[in-house]
């Protein structure tokens, strides 16, 4: 989504390109085209457009693709603060 | 013997055998003539369907039943009816948004033969409804998974829409027994949820990524499933973040009316320690306030969004709330019974106010990143707890001060 731009340099995605076998399931999974596939290599050619949803990790066959997904959620966000990841979800009423 | 009878609607039927026979048997021409007897009150409504079944309600959007080895599998209609329509409208705006589902298990579009395609959805009703609509005209199997009723997107981010949820749906409703392929096509924002990969290993299907919105599943089945690149990003246009208003402000309902109450109760207290024209006189403004705050954070933001400066969305609220903040704060700019500090403790209150709704707004965006939203929290909620603190400050004080 090249009109709507979030935070610059705080996104947790990381690539191990020694493991990708190139099945590129990644290219096909990222709503945001973060990753494409070169010379049998998945690449990161938009890191700051990565909104860290975790498809790309949870499809990659080698765990090649690292990061810590989560809910962009601010009330979530406000719960894992004050009692702590595990006991938090979102939208109990319903933020989606 | 039949498996017992869980799920309340007639979609739930997929395990119940003799369906056959008992189908025939209850074909119409089977009951006794309706006789065209005068009675009394106005005339009888239509005769109960063949399909019904004590103990079960049939759904508006079944039209019969489908054999198959697993037994008979509800076939649903590609036209949505006012009722669906009525539903739609009803959470868009924010109501029973938590219990509008259907029914999980198989169902059967047009004339599905065992070549035809899987297609995996959730069983928030409004997903469902969107993937039936997309397949007019089409023979499908549809696979809709338990996911609490919620969408595939928010539900793959909470596991629901998941692995283990396809795998033991696809065991569970005998899927391989009805289709002679092993391709299950989900749709792309699933992939959060499910891993291909595994799936594959654990039951067998393979998980093929389909387009993003329900809309495009017609081209993706006719390229031979292959999805354009513009199929396979998630956008935010102006009607899809015009939608989302309405829930926006219907989800604040609770904490509006706490609110109010504190600010009515605070707009009280002056000279006279507590005064019910003050509060009558000055509530309005704290409200109108609080009016502006939410239309600034909650409407302007969302619907101007790609147009209001700033990166943080809180940064946004606070630009949105200073321009709409200035309409309360000025109107009793020249009445000289009100002091000039309590404009700038309204503009403060729709500034802090529309800043927190604007940030909140962040979990409904398909493209912010969990580690943005931290961190914009981190730097702008003590700005907004204290413009917060300052305007209520301001609001009591200026009632103590005279022009
Ligand atoms: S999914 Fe993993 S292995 Fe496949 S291309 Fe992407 S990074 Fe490489
Ligand atoms: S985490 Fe999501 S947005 Fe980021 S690269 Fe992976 S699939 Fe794309």
């Amino acid at each position: 989504m090249k009109s709507l731009r979030y935070l610059e340099n705080v996104v947790t995605l990381a690539l191990d390109e020694d493991k990708c076998v190139g099945c590129g399931i990644c290219t096909q999974v990222c709503p945001h085209g973060v990753l494409v596939l070169r010379n049998r290599k998945a690449q990161i050619v938009d890191l700051h457009g990565c909104m860290e949803c975790g498809a790309c990790a949870n499809n990659c066959p080698t765990s090649a693709l690292a990061v810590t997904p989560g809910v962009g959620c601010a009330s979530y966000i406000i719960q894992s603060w004050i009692k702590g990841k595990e006991n938090s979800s979102c939208g109990s009423q319903g933020c989606c | 013997m039949n498996k017992p009878v869980k799920q309340n609607c007639g979609c739930g039927l997929e395990n119940t055998q003799p369906s056959h026979n008992l189908l025939r048997e209850m074909l119409p021409m089977d009951r006794p003539p309706v006789k065209d007897e005068p009675c009394c009150g106005p005339p009888p409504g239509p005769p109960s369907d063949p399909n019904e079944r004590p103990g079960y309600r049939l759904c508006s959007f079944v039209q019969g039943f489908m054999p198959t080895p697993v037994g008979p599998v509800p076939r649903i209609k590609t036209l949505l009816d006012t009722r669906d329509k009525l539903g739609t409208w009803n959470v868009r705006m924010g109501f029973g948004r938590n219990d509008y589902k259907v029914a999980p298990g198989l169902y059967a579009v047009g004339d599905p033969a065992a070549e035809a395609p899987v297609l995996v959805t959730a069983n928030y009703k409004l997903s469902f409804d969107h993937v039936r609509e997309s397949l007019a005209g089409m023979d499908a199997w549809l696979l809709v998974l338990d996911t609490h009723g919620i969408n595939v997107w928010c539900a793959a981010g909470k596991g629901t829409f998941g692995t283990a949820e396809l795998v033991q749906r696809v065991l569970k409703t005998g899927l391989a027994q009805v289709v002679r392929h092993r391709r299950l096509i989900l749709p792309q924002l699933g992939a959060t949820g499910v891993a291909g990969h595994r799936v594959k290993k654990e039951c067998g299907f393979e998980v093929i990524w389909g387009p993003v919105k329900a809309a495009d599943i017609r081209a993706f089945l006719s390229s031979d499933h292959r999805s354009e690149v513009a199929m396979r990003r998630v956008t935010f246009t102006f009607s899809e973040r015009l939608v989302l208003v309405p829930v926006e402000i219907t989800l604040l309902r609770k904490h509006l009316v706490y609110t109010l109450a504190v600010l009515l109760f605070l707009s009280g207290i002056g000279p006279h320690i507590f005064s019910w024209p003050a509060v009558w006189q000055r509530g309005v403004l704290a409200v109108a306030a609080v009016a502006m705050g939410i239309a600034a954070g909650c409407i302007v933001v969302p619907v101007l969004l790609p147009w209001i400066p700033g990166r943080a969305f809180a940064l946004k609220g606070i630009f949105a709330g200073l321009f709409l903040g200035t309409f309360p704060a000025a109107v009793h700019w020249n009445d000289s019974s009100i002091s000039y500090w309590s404009g700038p403790a309204l503009l403060l209150l729709t500034t802090a106010l529309s800043s927190y709704l604007a940030m909140n707004f962040t979990g409904s965006t398909p493209f912010t990143s969990p580690s943005g939203v931290e961190k914009e929290m981190r730097r702008y909620m003590p700005v907004q707890a204290g413009m917060a603190v300052m305007a209520l400050f301001l609001w009591i004080g200026s009632a103590f001060l005279m022009k």
